[in-house]
């Protein structure tokens, strides 16, 4: 095992036992990437709490912890904003023209996912367009 | 004199005991190895028998096979208990990640940081560089969305208020 590998051991453990699926660990450039599919936002919470544990405030540079919530088409997801409005946007992007707003704790429908940073989704007041994913969990 | 004679008898017998023994486990060495030979499954594995006792070594694909050696080897008449020494190949590394390419990665820079204007963030070569300053508490916001562009390396350099 790598020095790398094993200075991050725990990270790496617990993700193994929760649940990520496609789970990829390999180095580049004495950089650990790590990546895969969480089952929820609260998994990978968990793994991002070990990150901050093993290495304070990420300061290191020697992580890509890259694990994403999976998440389905036709699902639930809530506003995860800290108090204001999401944008939803015509395209993906913040170059994009806003088309309308979500609120903060606001339920949304996701119709699709664009990549792991936009996500196509439709308030029930029917406004559809492209919403940061940060701010994004799946329910 | 008839205990040397008994001596001799003894000796005898075990010598003949030994010789078919070993002769037998040859056999059952063989049976075994022709079966594996027959079985793509098996592709690897070599058995060696002494006493009835047949040790499996060698390295095959993955762990059914190893399963399925000595499964095999079980079945072979002769064959008392099975040793399974058995490695397996290890499964060849995962691709390496693919690096976003610089204008994609700048774009997804620019939109992680845009709810942060005191963050400073360049991108080169695949590596990200933040300056500025951050509250702590937005810290993990923030390098979620960098860390989920998936770039080659983030050097953190803010100041964390």
């Amino acid at each position: 095992m790598s020095a790398l590998q094993d200075k991050y051991k725990v990270l790496i453990d617990t993700a193994n036992a929760s649940g990520i699926s496609n789970l990829q660990v390999n180095e580049q450039g004495n950089v650990l990437h790590v990546g895969g599919d969480a089952p929820d936002g609260a998994t990978k919470d968990k793994l991002w709490d070990i990150y901050n544990k093993i290495d304070p405030d990420y300061r290191a540079g020697d992580l890509i912890l890259d694990v994403n919530v999976a998440v389905s088409v036709g699902s639930k997801a809530k506003v995860t904003t800290d108090s204001t409005n999401l944008n939803i946007r015509k395209g993906p992007g913040t170059d994009q023209e806003i088309v309308g707003k979500a609120a903060h704790d606001e339920i949304v429908t996701v119709q699709s996912k664009t990549n792991d940073q936009w996500w196509l989704i439709k308030t029930d007041r029917g406004v559809e367009g492209y919403a940061y994913a940060q701010y994004l969990s799946p329910q | 004199m008839k205990m040397t004679k008994t001596i001799i008898a003894i000796f005898l017998s075990a010598s003949v005991l030994l010789f078919s023994c070993s002769a037998k486990d040859s056999v059952v060495q063989a049976n075994i190895n022709e079966k594996f030979a027959a079985t793509p499954e098996c592709a690897g594995a070599t058995a060696a028998v002494t006493d009835g006792v047949a040790t499996l070594t060698g390295e095959v694909k993955d762990a059914d096979c190893m399963k399925m050696a000595a499964t095999t080897a079980e079945g072979i008449k002769g064959v008392k208990s099975v040793v399974n020494n058995l490695t397996t190949t290890p499964p060849p590394p995962p691709p390496a990640p693919a690096v976003s390419a610089d204008n994609a990665l700048s774009q997804g820079v620019t939109d992680a940081t845009k709810d942060f204007p005191t963050v400073k963030a360049t991108v080169n070569n695949g590596e990200i560089t933040l300056t500025g300053s951050i509250k702590r508490s937005d810290l993990k916001t923030l390098m979620q969305s960098l860390n989920s562009l998936n770039p080659t390396k983030i050097n953190n350099q803010l100041t964390i208020k």
